[in-house]
């Protein structure tokens, strides 16, 4: 689904509408900035230029280039080690620095691929709590997918969950936990109330049981 | 101190292994004539090939006897071939990386390249050029390019298309168009393919160069030594030369190895 509103697949029935536009449009215009599975950075670079790639491909001015670069990376916490190279970073890092890496076009969307999935939880939680505070800041859409319940609980305003094969919406589930949430907010009930009916929705069971 | 014992003490142990065994041997062949003692050995001990390749080195450059003379000749023709193989290489990589029909059309004539013996036709190739006029440093050029251009065809075409899926789809949302796909991930991404490539080919393009000055009466160049050497029994001076030739091969290694270096330094100690 992420890959269709990305332009990376195309859907195989219905249509598509991504902030008003087609999907091609909206990748035209880099009206999104998508966070993979893997960080995906270019080895040869370091991390600065790693962030400063998409800057260089839409051709801004050199000034801006840095400026910009500066300042996503001072978002994600990674302003330290910006000369270092992505072989020289752990992975949760190097994941950080694909984050401003897809800040860096100043989307109006952010798509998530299960950016986290590859981490080990104490990293992720991390993260989750680092993103959660990054959108805060941004106010900008996110679309992030995921397979951890907790980690979508803590995360979302809205989640949609998708079955497995065929991959259809089983349930839309509001997700009104507020705007200030630390990692602790995992242990209230209704924290617990809302991964339940998730769970319950993953597993085929009708919704609102 | 005791590193340093435990990383020479191998080479030392292999070098005079190598030469016991070369000495044996010299002592036996060289038996019925008196061993170690002529100036015409069938195989001369270390000693006097050290000798030799040491007096043809310290020839004044420009007496037909110098070594460095013979080996700046043959250098010239095979720096001038790397660097044809070199352009040709890329280029035909780059073509067939992006051009699918030429993937198919070009990759055998390219191997079926490979697989006619240098030395057959080199002499064919001095000839032909001779009769258009090329002489001299072409045709040797020409025939090392030949030689050399395949590791770096080779090399090249498996690093360009080595960038993997997501690497090509993160530029797809940038909405990058070819140039910079090739620019910014294909060709970097190909750079620890293409130095080993180099390396072989910098070797090849050394063998070709004296292959191509073997058969064609050359004047000068180690394999114009080579020749006159061993036509005329010269074995001392033929050894002397191989030596030589692969000294010229490290030195020639070394420079890509130096440039390899400066990338990698670039890049922040990784290539």
């Amino acid at each position: 689904m992420l890959r269709a509103i990305a332009d990376l697949e195309r859907p195989t029935g219905g249509t598509l509408v991504v902030n008003g536009m087609t999907p091609e449009l909206a990748r035209r215009q880099r009206a999104y900035g998508y966070v993979f599975q893997a960080p995906a950075l270019y080895p040869w670079r370091n991390v600065e230029r790693n962030v400063m790639l998409p800057l260089e491909i839409m051709g801004l001015p050199r000034a801006e280039r840095r400026e910009r670069t500066q300042r996503n990376l001072q978002l994600v916490g990674l302003s330290d080690v910006a000369r270092r190279f992505p072989w020289q970073l752990s992975g949760g890092m190097q994941q950080r620095v694909s984050i401003a890496r897809a800040l860096s076009f100043e989307p109006s969307l952010l798509l998530m691929d299960e950016p986290f999935g590859a981490l080990d939880e104490i990293t992720r939680d991390g993260l989750n709590v680092h993103l959660h505070e990054l959108w805060r800041t941004t106010g900008m859409t996110t679309v992030f997918v995921t397979h951890s319940i907790p980690e979508a609980v803590y995360l979302s305003t809205r989640i949609v969950v998708i079955s497995p094969r065929p991959g259809r919406i089983v349930d839309v589930i509001d997700c009104d936990l507020g705007a200030e949430r630390p990692l602790e907010i995992r242990d209230t009930p209704a924290f617990a109330a809302i991964g339940s009916r998730v769970r319950h929705a993953l597993h085929g069971g009708t919704p609102h049981a | 101190m005791r590193e340093a014992v435990r990383r020479t003490l191998p080479v030392i142990v292999v070098v005079a292994a190598l030469l016991g065994v070369w000495y044996a041997a010299a002592i036996i062949v060289d038996a019925p004539q008196g061993a170690l003692a002529q100036l015409r050995p069938l195989l001369p001990a270390p000693q006097q090939v050290a000798l030799a390749l040491l007096s043809g080195i310290l020839q004044p450059p420009n007496s037909p006897r110098s070594l460095i003379y013979h080996a700046a000749v043959t250098a010239s023709s095979a720096a001038v071939g790397f660097a044809l193989a070199f352009a040709l290489g890329i280029g035909l990589a780059i073509a067939i990386v992006n051009v699918r029909a030429l993937d198919r059309s070009l990759m055998p004539w390219i191997i079926a390249s490979q697989t006619v013996p240098a030395l057959a036709v080199a002499p064919m190739v001095v000839v032909v050029l001779g009769n258009i006029g090329l002489t001299g440093l072409i045709p040797k050029a020409l025939i090392a390019a030949w030689l050399s251009f395949f590791p770096i065809v080779t090399s090249m075409v498996t690093g360009l298309r080595s960038p993997e899926r997501i690497q090509l789809d993160l530029l797809r949302t940038y909405s990058a168009g070819s140039w910079d796909v090739f620019a910014q991930l294909r060709w970097p991404a190909s750079m620890s393919f293409l130095f080993p490539g180099m390396k072989v080919a910098a070797t090849l393009a050394v063998v070709g160069a004296i292959v191509a000055e073997l058969p064609t009466g050359a004047q000068a160049g180690l394999g114009a030594r080579l020749l006159a050497a061993s036509y005329y029994g010269q074995t001392l001076q033929l050894w002397a030369a191989l030596v030589m030739a692969s000294l010229l091969a490290v030195v020639v290694v070394g420079v890509v190895d130096g440039a390899r270096g400066v990338l990698v330094r670039v890049r922040g100690g990784r290539l």
